[in-house]
């Protein structure tokens, strides 16, 4: 039996407030091994104006580079408590925040390890469908040799590179369109 | 060795980004061409969101307040399905919609209608081994939303699911048969025309509640998988 699959549609402006049952801003309680970060994501439109009304969801390993899901088999610790999954609106000034811990390397299908990074879904009025990148962390000295930045033409690899400020807090601004605008990936 | 991947969406099922009809869609659609990724641990994983516990009566949007909302009372039931037609098992689906007036529980919404104290439009539940979810809810109503002279959005319910990975996760819209406010939506419009049916839910008369309600089934439909050799 084939089924012909279900077509993308905006998420509106509206879906805040219904929707927040499911929001989690701190994906690590006391316990969980690993870097605590603090993480800010900002939504940028094509003029370079602040989307108010964006969702962001993370997903990500934990500091072992383990993934809290059936598919991932290798033989790495799971954190009690740490499901590796964030979700949050952007505020009147177009950010989300979340408190996480720094992931750990997860491998390439080809042999060798992906550098640190978390995945990133964001959806908004306007967007029909969802948009997918990722956020490495500048200075990692893994990036070098990461086979998806790798792919990316140079000027625009630092579009995924979050930098840290001097709170030491880790800042990715992301811009849907523009001069700026982030390397979104087909997924 | 094999790592499983999901198949890439045929061409003609998703809208482009840019469908300038939407007129929030030319700011904010990337115009770049997204950059291919293989699928990797990080997509074939996703969150499952199995800690999440649902209260028993989160499916039923008529019974989350003080007393029962205004408006027609629907049954919306279907199966959440991949491409192969195998269900998706302990999917999480998460629906929000306005009232039966037409307006959202929402800050943002001023649409000249009246709230309803005893509807706040959001619900979930949690499919079954099947695929099987059902929801509770009222019909939502039509509302103006200034796209373009006089634009009235179709009344439709948002669907939010994940499914079993990164690369499963879908937002849609499911609207009604029949509706003549469809012709006149860029949303519903921008889907290519072959797959905009998908999104109609279809009246089920056969699930419908003697003297209490009316039904409509929709299935949802996420990637299906593929078994790749790995090189």
């Amino acid at each position: 039996m084939s089924n012909e699959a279900t077509p993308s549609q905006t998420i509106g402006p509206f879906y805040f407030g219904t929707l927040i049952k499911a929001y989690r801003h701190d994906l690590a309680p006391a316990n969980v091994t690993g870097e605590r970060i603090d993480l800010v994501l900002s939504l940028y439109d094509a003029d370079g104006a602040i989307v108010p009304d964006g969702l962001f969801e993370i997903w990500q390993a934990n500091s072992h580079g383990r993934y809290n899901h059936p598919e991932d088999r290798r033989n790495l610790p799971l954190d009690p408590g740490f499901d590796g999954f964030g979700r949050a609106s952007t505020d009147g000034d177009g950010c989300s925040h979340f408190s996480t811990i720094k992931p750990g390397r997860v491998p390439w299908p080809e042999g060798g390890l992906q550098a640190p990074h978390i995945n990133i879904s964001i959806f908004a009025r306007g967007l029909l469908n969802r948009l997918a990148t990722r956020l490495y962390f500048d200075g990692n000295p893994a990036n070098a040799d990461d086979p998806v930045l790798k792919k990316i033409e140079p000027k625009r690899r630092a579009t995924l590179l979050a930098k840290r400020d001097d709170k030491g807090t880790w800042r990715l601004p992301i811009h849907l369109g523009g001069p700026d605008e982030t390397v979104f990936f087909d997924v | 060795m094999t790592q499983e991947t999901y198949r890439r969406p045929s061409a003609g099922t998703h809208p482009p980004n840019l469908s300038p009809e939407y007129k929030s869609t030319p700011l904010r659609a990337p115009r770049q061409t997204p950059v291919a990724l293989p699928h990797t641990l990080s997509e074939v994983t996703g969150p499952l969101l199995v800690s999440e516990r649902l209260d028993s009566l989160e499916n039923d949007l008529t019974r989350q307040r003080m007393g029962e909302p205004l408006g027609e009372r629907i049954v919306v039931h279907g199966r959440v399905l991949d491409e192969d037609g195998k269900p998706v098992p302990q999917a999480l689906v998460e629906i929000w919609q306005c009232n039966a007036a037409g307006r959202y529980h929402h800050p943002g919404d001023q649409h000249d209608a009246p709230l309803d104290p005893n509807f706040y439009g959001g619900g979930r539940a949690r499919a079954d081994a099947e695929g099987r979810y059902q929801f509770i809810t009222i019909k939502p109503g039509a509302y103006p939303w200034k796209n373009h002279h006089n634009a009235w959005r179709p009344a439709h319910i948002h669907f939010s699911l994940f499914g079993p990975a990164f690369a499963t996760r879908l937002i849609t819209q499911m609207y009604f048969p029949n509706d003549p406010l469809l012709a006149f939506d860029p949303i519903y419009n921008s889907v290519p025309e072959v797959a905009r049916p998908r999104l109609q839910a279809a009246f089920d008369m056969g699930s419908t509640r003697p003297e209490w309600a009316l039904a409509y089934h929709f299935d949802i439909v996420l990637r299906g998988r593929n078994a790749t050799p790995m090189e």
